[in-house]
């Protein structure tokens, strides 16, 4: 990732503090309303609107893209434990991290759209487009 | 009426074109086709099988039933259109396409300059085409039951004459769902995204509906 564009996430997710949960657990929320069949992968979870399964999900998603961003440099290696689980063990089809990551962005312009410049947007493109990658690299 | 399709669940033909259609096609009630039940049974994202593209040619009238929007979907659709500065919303959606997805200014040679953000979000060209995109979408909330009738003209200008790839309709429905996103934040509940998304996803078939 360009200087300009690991910058811009970085500063987004310093203002985004530890609020990065509450909107990776709505960034789910959304996937599953606006895109039904991705709650085959949470069948075992509740769904209920406001569920603390979901949210306990949305953390552990949260935990990742905050990893991520601290890590740059090496997002394969540092996600291949997800990758692992992701690809071979829950076999998630890829197209599922970008209708979450789509729903990520909507979530965070709502949340935040004073900061969401379209340089911002494209910054977060590029840098969800990487964890993408590193979490499903077949996808291609 | 039922129409059976017997040909298997087919993908694009290398060279294009549309697979000869030597069965007759059913329609299992509902609208639903035989393609769809399959697609239902894997474990598929109703993303990727939107934009699954059939080259089938049907040649028997049949019912458009494809997409349907239920009432309450078209009553959130018209609320939030009520809302919409056409200007505002379409520039900021067509510019944003260009920043994100910078291929798409391939499209927009004539635009003159797209070198930055603020040039590409200040571009008149830029503003006065996002306003004729998002009126195109006021027409197709004002046509939810026949998408692919309003758009059949549109269709085949992106095709035949603009060679737009389809995925470009999807990123340009998505960039519209952010911007509404910025502007009515209270509003975009996931309920209410649900719906636009839907009509979105719906448009872009349409619009790909007389690719071949």
């Amino acid at each position: 990732m360009a200087p300009a564009d690991r910058a811009a996430v970085l500063a987004l997710w310093r203002k985004l503090g530890t609020n990065v949960g509450i909107y990776t657990t709505e960034a789910l929320e959304r996937t599953f309303v606006a895109f039904p069949s991705s709650k085959t992968y949470f069948l075992h979870l509740n769904l209920s609107p406001g569920s603390a399964q979901v949210a306990a999900h949305g953390q552990k998603v949260a935990d990742a893209l905050s990893l991520a961003v601290n890590h740059l440099d090496d997002l394969p290696g540092t996600l291949s434990y997800l990758r692992e689980l992701h690809t071979h063990k829950l076999r998630v089809d890829p197209v599922f991290f970008k209708l979450l990551c789509h729903c990520l962005l909507v979530t965070l312009a709502r949340h935040y759209p004073g900061d969401f410049s379209p340089n911002m947007h494209a910054s977060l493109v590029k840098f969800l487009n990487h964890v993408i990658s590193a979490l499903a690299p077949s996808s291609g | 009426m039922s129409i059976l399709l017997t040909h298997p669940c087919p993908s694009p033909t290398p060279g294009g074109g549309p697979l000869p259609l030597t069965n007759s096609l059913i329609l299992l009630g509902e609208g639903r086709t035989l393609g769809q039940e399959m697609r239902n049974k894997r474990p598929h994202s109703e993303e990727a099988a939107q934009t699954c593209f059939w080259p089938i040619r049907i040649t028997s009238k049949l019912p458009d039933t494809m997409v349907h929007f239920t009432t309450e979907e078209k009553a959130a659709v018209a609320s939030l259109w009520a809302k919409v500065n056409v200007e505002v919303v379409g520039g900021e959606s067509l510019a944003r396409l260009l920043i994100v997805y910078p291929w798409t200014q391939r499209f927009f040679d004539s635009f003159g300059n797209l070198y930055s953000e603020s040039a590409i979000m200040g571009n008149p060209k830029v503003k006065a085409h996002g306003r004729k995109v998002l009126n195109s979408f006021g027409n197709a909330i004002e046509h939810m039951d026949d998408l692919k009738g309003t758009f059949a003209d549109l269709s085949e200008l992106h095709c035949d004459k603009l060679h737009v790839d389809p995925e470009n309709f999807r990123l340009l429905g998505n960039m519209i769902l952010i911007v509404l996103a910025t502007h009515f934040s209270k509003e975009f509940t996931p309920q209410m995204q649900a719906a636009w998304q839907k009509l979105t996803n719906a448009v872009a078939n349409a619009l790909t509906h007389k690719y071949h």
